[in-house]
C-alpha cells in the first residue's frame, strides 16, 4: 500500500530553478511514467522522490508522512539506474544481497529474499556471476533484483532500458510491465521514449520546463491533449499545426478556415474565443486521408515521400503552411509532385488558442477512458534472454 | 640526392639518437654496476667490464657498516608513512572529490601549496616539535614529517581517481543506505585497488629517497639512518679515500629492487604521474 | 538522460546553500569535514605549524641549543646596522669593537653605550664609558640577509641552477617524448631505460655521478682523454666553473625522464585527426611541431614546468653530495640547513629559510598568474 504526493515542489540549483512546483498524487499500485524532452527536469523530479536531491520547497510524502527529510535508504524505495550502477567487485547475489546485508538482516532471511527475486526475473543459475560476466540484459535484471529484495513501497526506474538495444528494449519493457503485474507495487518510471511511457503507464505525466503540463492515462493524453506542448509530444509522426483564424463561434463548435480555402467546424467549446481571433489548427497523420470525402480538405503538394511497408508518409506543402505529414497505407502509390486532396475530419481535430491552450472537445473521445493494456494474469512470462 | 637515400639516412640518424638516449639514461647504472663488481685497485682501471669480478664490495658493505640495519629502517619508515598517508588520504579524498561543500576549493588549495612547500622553510620548526616530542635521532620523527609531502600528493592524486568512479555507484550504495563509511570501505576501496597501489608505491620511493628531513634528525648515527644518509654518509678505513667500491655496491643493491618495482608498474606509475599532474 | 539533473548539478548529490538541506545532505557535509579534519590535523603538525614556527624564530636569536635564553630581535636577521654580530661575548655582555683610531678595546651593550674595555673591574666586570669621541661610521656595519653576500650568491646559484636545468629538461624531455611517441619496434625498452634514471634515488644518482666525475678515476675524465677532448684531468665539482653546470648536468639527467613522461602522456591525448588533416594539407612536419603540437600541449608543460621548477628551487642533497655544498655551488636550502643544524644559528638559519620561501611562492604566484594555469579542472 503506497501513494506518493507531491504538494508544490520546486527545486534549484543555485539560482537557477529546475522543478517549478509541481502538484502531483500517484496512487497505490500505480505506473506512473514521467515523460518529457531532455532538460524538462523529469529525472530531477525522480532524484527529490528517491531523496537524492534536496527538495528547495514544497512536501513529499510516502504513505501520508512527509519525507523530506529522510534519506533514501528511510523512505521506502528503490531504485534502478540508467548505467544499473551494479557494483563491479561484487556476485549477482551479493549485488542483490548488499542492502540488506547493511541493514544487518538475518542471513537466512538475506538468502531467502535473494533466491526469491532470482527466481521471479530467473537470474538463479548467474548468482555467483560478476556483472562484467553478463549481457545489458542481465545486468539489468539483476538492478531490478537488487530493487525486488528491499520490497520497496515504490519503485523508481531512471531510464532503465535506454542503454540497451532496440530488440532488446521491447523485450526488458514487457518483462517490466510483468513484473508491475505480478509484485502489485507502486513504480515511477522516468523515460524520454514515448512508446515506453504509452505502453507502460497507467498514468503519464508530462513534464516541460521544469512544471507538469498533463496528468493523464496515455490514450487520455493522446485523444484530449490539453495544450500544443503535448499534443506535439504525444503521438508519433507528430501532430500537424496549422496557423488559421476564427470564423464562425456557436454552440456546436468553432469554425476555422484551412489552406485552399474550405472551413472545417471543429466540435469544441468556444466560449473563450471569437471571430477573427488567432487559432492553430490541429490534425494528426493518422488522422488524415490522402484523398476523398471528408468533413474538410486540404490542398498541397507532396514533396518528400517516405515508405515504411506498412506504413507511407507524405510529406505535402500547402499554401500558408511550412510542412503537413500524411500518414497513408503501405499500399498507398503517392508520388513525389503529386498533388492532393486531404481529407480530415471534424471528431479528430483539435484547436489550441494563441496561448497555446487546446479548446476543450465537447465530446469526451471513448478511447480516453478505456481500460489499460494488459495481460493475462497467468499469461506466460518472455522468454529469458539467451546467455 | 633521391627522396629515398635521404628518407634512409633521416631514419639512421633517429635511431643514432634513439641509441644515444638509450646509453645516456643506462650508462650511469651501468657504470656502478661495473664499478661495484671490481675489486682492489681493478677499481682505479677505467675497464667497462670487470678484469675480474668479485662480490668483496658487496659483502663489505654489510661487514663494515650497518647497512642491513639501514636497509631495515628505511623500510620501516617508508612503509609506515605509505600506510598512513594512505589512510588519511582516502577518507579525505573521498569528502573532496565526491562530496560538495563550502570550503572544499580552499582546502584543495592548501593541499596544493603544502605540496610545494620547500622542504627547508619548516625544517627549523618541524625540527622544535620533533623535539618536543622526544623524537629526535628516532625513527618516527620520519614517519611523522615525510606526511608533509605524501599526503598532499597521496590526496591529490586519489581526489582525481575518485572523481572518475560513477555517480549512479554511489547514489546506488546509498540507497542501499550505506553511510559515507560504508561506502569508501565497502564499495569504492575495492574499485581503488590500482589507484592506491599506484599512489602507494609513488609515496613509498618519494619516503624511500628523502634525504634532509633523514640527515637532520637522525643523521647522526650510523644504527638509526636511512639508506640515503648511510649512502652519503659512507665512510671507509682511510679518512681520505672514500670507499668508492662500497658505495656503488650499496648504490646497487637500493636501486636494483626500485627498478624492478618501476619497470613492473610502468604503466600504473606513468598514470600515477599524469593524474596529479597532467589532469590536475 | 541524467543528463537533466546532472548537467546544471555536474557532481555529486546536494547543494551548498539549499534552504533547506536533508538530513542526508547533512550527514554528508558532517562526514565530509570528519573525514578531513584527520588529515588537517597531519598538515597543521608537520607543515602549517613548522611554517609559521620558522617564520617566527627569523625575528628572534634562537639558538638550536635547547636551553637558551631566546629574545625577539625584530628585523636583524634580516637587516641590522650596528656592531658586528659576531662579536658578541656573553662574558661581556656585549659587543667586542676594536676602535682603529684611537686603538681602544670597546664593549658595546644594549644600552647604546660604548664601554672602555681598559676600565674592567677584574673582579665585578663593571667597566666605564669610553672617554674619547667616536665615530660609528667606523666601528658599526649593515649586515643581516639582505646584505649578506653569500646569501645572494645561494640565490642567483639557485636561480641559475633552476632556469637551466629546467629549460634543459624542457628541451630533452621534448625530444625523449617525441620520440617515444614514434611508432617503432622496441618502444617499450626505450621507455624502461628512460625510467631507470627517474627509478632512482637522488643520493644514489649524486655519489654515481660523483665517482663517474672524480678527478683522478673518474670514467668521464677517461673518456674525454682517450678521445683527445681535454689534456688533463678535470676536477669537475670542485673545479669554480665547472661546478654549477656539473651539478645541473647531474639533475638534467635525474630528472628529465619525469619531464618526457609528462609531456608523452600530453602527447597521447592528442587527437590523431588533426595531424591527418595537417598531413593532407601538405603542413612541413617542423611547421606541425610548433604550430599544432606544441600549442595543444601547452597546459600539460605549464604545469610540468611549474612542479618541476619548484622542485629545482629547493635543491638540496644532490648538491650536498656532489659538492658539499662550496660557495660555487650554494644553494638557498644547502646554506638555510648550514646555518640551523651546522651553525646551530636557529634564528638566521630560519631567516634564509623564511627568505627562499618568500621567493618561492612570489615565483608561483607570478607564474600561476602569467601562465593562467589551471590546476583546478573540475569535471
Amino acid at each position: 500500500m503506497a501513494t506518493v504526493k507531491l504538494e508544490n515542489v520546486t527545486k534549484s540549483f543555485g539560482e537557477l530553478q529546475i522543478i517549478k512546483g509541481v502538484d502531483l498524487e500517484i496512487n497505490d499500485n500505480e505506473f506512473v511514467v514521467f515523460v518529457g524532452p531532455s532538460g524538462c527536469g523529469k529525472s530531477t523530479l525522480l532524484r527529490l522522490i528517491a531523496g537524492l536531491e534536496d527538495i528547495t520547497s514544497g512536501d513529499l510524502s510516502i504513505d501520508g508522512s512527509v519525507v523530506n527529510d529522510l534519506p533514501p535508504s528511510e523512505r521506502g524505495i528503490a531504485m534502478v539506474f540508467q548505467s544499473y550502477a551494479l557494483y563491479p567487485h561484487m556476485t549477482v547475489y551479493e549485488n542483490m544481497a548488499f542492502g540488506l546485508k547493511l541493514a544487518k538482516e538475518s542471513r537466512e532471511s538475506i538468502e531467502g529474499k535473494v533466491r526469491e527475486a532470482a527466481r521471479i526475473l530467473q537470474l538463479e543459475h548467474l548468482l555467483d556471476r560478476k556483472p562484467k560476466e553478463m549481457s545489458g540484459g542481465q545486468r539489468q535484471r539483476v538492478a531490478i533484483g537488487r530493487a525486488i529484495v528491499r520490497n520497496p513501497k515504490v519503485f523508481l526506474f531512471d531510464e532503465p532500458l535506454s542503454n540497451l538495444d532496440a530488440a532488446l528494449r521491447v523485450q526488458m519493457r514487457i518483462e517490466i510491465a510483468k513484473l508491475h503485474h505480478d509484485l502489485d507495487a507502486t513504480m515511477v518510471y522516468v523515460t524520454h521514449d514515448q512508446v515506453e511511457a504509452m505502453t507502460l503507464a497507467d498514468k503519464i505525466v508530462v513534464l516541460h520546463g521544469g512544471i507538469v503540463e498533463q496528468v493523464g492515462s496515455p490514450l487520455e493524453l493522446y485523444h484530449h491533449p490539453r495544450n500544443l506542448f503535448v499534443a506535439g509530444f504525444i503521438g508519433s509522426p507528430k501532430m500537424n499545426f496549422i496557423a488559421t483564424k476564427v470564423t464562425a463561434v456557436d454552440d456546436a463548435g468553432v469554425s476555422v478556415t484551412l489552406p485552399g480555402g474550405e472551413t472545417i467546424k471543429v466540435p469544441v467549446n468556444g466560449e473563450n474565443v471569437q471571430p477573427g481571433d488567432k487559432v492553430t489548427y490541429g490534425v494528426r497523420p493518422e488522422h488524415m486521408i490522402e484523398t476523398g470525402d471528408a468533413d474538410a480538405h486540404i490542398d498541397g503538394e507532396v514533396f518528400v515521400v517516405e515508405r515504411l511497408g506498412g506504413d507511407t508518409y507524405a510529406y505535402v506543402r500547402a499554401e500558408g503552411t511550412e510542412m503537413i505529414t500524411v500518414q497513408t497505407s503501405g499500399d498507398s502509390h503517392v508520388g513525389v509532385g503529386d498533388k492532393l486532396h486531404i481529407g480530415v475530419s471534424a471528431a479528430t481535430s483539435h484547436l489550441f488558442v494563441a496561448d497555446g491552450d487546446a479548446l476543450p472537445l465537447l465530446a469526451r473521445n471513448p478511447m480516453a477512458d478505456a481500460r489499460k493494456g494488459g495481460m493475462l494474469s497467468d499469461a506466460p512470462g518472455p522468454k529469458a534472454e539467451p546467455h | 640526392m633521391s627522396r629515398n637515400a635521404r628518407r634512409l639516412l633521416l631514419r639512421i640518424a633517429f635511431y643514432v639518437l634513439v641509441i644515444f638516449i638509450v646509453i645516456y639514461t643506462v650508462f650511469p647504472f651501468y657504470w656502478a654496476i661495473n664499478s661495484s663488481l671490481k675489486a682492489g685497485t681493478d677499481l682505479f682501471s677505467a675497464a667497462f667490464l670487470p678484469p675480474s669480478p668479485a662480490w668483496t664490495n658487496y659483502v663489505s658493505v654489510f661487514e663494515d657498516q650497518p647497512f642491513a640495519l639501514n636497509i631495515l629502517n628505511s623500510v620501516y619508515v617508508s612503509g609506515v608513512t605509505v600506510i598512513i598517508s594512505l589512510f588519511l588520504a582516502v577518507t579525505a579524498a573521498y569528502a573532496l572529490g565526491r562530496i560538495k561543500f563550502s570550503g572544499r576549493g580552499v582546502l584543495l588549495l592548501v593541499v596544493l601549496s603544502v605540496s610545494m612547500f620547500p622542504q627547508i622553510a619548516v625544517l627549523s620548526g618541524l625540527y622544535e616539535v620533533m623535539r618536543w616530542l622526544g623524537l629526535i635521532q628516532r625513527l618516527e620523527s620520519l614517519i611523522i614529517s615525510y606526511v608533509i609531502f605524501t599526503l598532499p600528493f597521496t590526496v591529490w592524486i586519489l581526489t582525481t581517481f575518485m572523481r572518475e568512479l560513477p555517480k549512479e555507484l554511489e547514489e546506488a550504495a546509498i540507497v542501499d543506505g550505506a553511510s559515507p563509511w560504508q561506502t569508501i570501505s565497502r564499495v569504492f576501496l575495492p574499485l581503488l585497488g590500482p589507484a592506491l597501489a599506484t599512489t602507494g608505491l609513488l609515496a613509498f620511493i618519494a619516503a624511500w629517497n628523502e634525504f634532509l628531513f633523514a640527515l637532520t634528525f637522525v643523521g647522526n648515527n650510523n644504527e638509526t639512518q636511512t639508506i640515503p644518509v648511510a649512502i652519503a654518509n659512507f665512510s671507509g678505513a682511510s679518512e681520505f679515500e672514500l670507499p668508492w667500491g662500497g658505495i656503488m655496491a650499496a648504490s646497487v643493491i637500493v636501486t636494483v629492487p626500485l627498478i624492478v618495482l618501476v619497470l613492473i608498474f610502468q604503466r600504473m606509475i606513468v598514470s600515477g604521474l599524469t593524474a596529479g599532474a597532467v589532469k590536475g | 538522460m541524467t543528463a537533466d539533473a546532472s548537467a546544471i548539478a555536474p557532481e555529486n548529490l546536494g547543494t551548498e546553500t539549499a534552504p533547506r538541506a536533508s538530513k542526508l545532505t547533512r550527514q554528508r557535509v558532517r562526514s565530509a569535514w570528519i573525514f578531513i579534519t584527520p588529515m588537517l590535523i597531519m598538515l597543521a603538525l608537520v607543515a602549517g605549524y613548522p611554517l609559521i614556527s620558522t617564520i617566527y624564530y627569523s625575528f628572534t636569536d634562537r639558538l638550536l641549543i635547547a636551553d637558551h635564553n631566546t629574545q625577539f630581535i625584530g628585523f636583524n636577521n634580516y637587516l641590522y646596522y650596528g656592531p658586528n654580530l659576531n662579536n658578541y661575548d656573553e662574558e661581556l655582555d656585549g659587543y667586542f669593537v676594536y676602535y682603529e683610531d684611537t686603538d681602544a678595546a670597546l664593549v658595546y651593550r644594549d644600552d647604546g653605550v660604548f664601554y672602555d674595555l681598559d676600565t674592567e673591574d677584574p673582579d665585578t666586570g663593571a667597566m666605564d664609558p669610553y672617554a674619547g669621541e667616536i665615530d660609528t661610521a667606523d666601528v658599526f656595519e649593515w649586515q643581516g640577509l639582505l646584505v649578506d653576500s653569500l646569501w645572494w650568491r645561494s640565490v642567483w646559484n639557485t636561480l641559475t641552477f633552476s632556469v637551466v636545468s629546467v629549460g634543459l629538461e624542457i628541451v630533452i624531455g621534448l625530444v625523449v617524448a617525441l620520440i617515444l611517441n614514434a611508432n617503432m619496434p622496441g618502444r617499450a625498452v626505450i621507455r624502461a631505460a628512460v625510467l631507470i634514471p627517474w627509478a632512482i634515488p637522488t643520493i644514489v644518482s649524486a655519489q654515481m655521478w660523483s665517482w663517474m666525475l672524480n678527478d683522478q678515476y673518474g670514467v668521464i675524465n677517461e673518456i674525454l682523454l682517450s678521445w683527445g677532448w681535454i689534456e688533463s684531468r678535470l676536477a669537475f665539482t670542485a673545479d669554480r666553473f665547472l661546478a654549477l653546470p656539473s651539478v645541473i648536468a647531474v639533475d638534467v639527467w635525474k630528472t628529465t625522464p619525469f619531464m618526457a613522461l609528462l609531456i608523452l602522456a600530453a602527447l597521447q591525448l592528442l587527437p590523431g585527426e588533426v595531424y591527418e588533416a595537417a598531413k593532407v594539407d601538405g603542413i612541413h612536419p617542423v611547421k606541425q611541431f610548433f604550430r599544432i603540437t606544441l600549442p595543444l600541449i601547452r597546459p600539460a608543460l605549464m604545469v610540468a614546468v611549474i612542479f618541476r621548477a619548484l622542485d629545482a628551487l629547493r635543491i638540496f642533497d644532490l648538491i650536498y653530495v656532489l659538492t658539499s655544498g662550496s660557495r660555487d655551488t650554494m644553494s638557498m636550502s644547502i646554506y638555510a640547513r648550514q646555518n640551523l643544524i651546522d651553525f646551530q644559528n636557529v634564528g638566521y638559519g630560519s631567516a634564509i629559510s623564511t627568505g627562499l620561501f618568500l621567493i618561492i611562492s612570489a615565483f608561483t604566484l607570478i607564474y600561476l598568474m602569467l601562465g593562467r594555469v589551471n590546476f583546478d579542472q573540475e569535471r
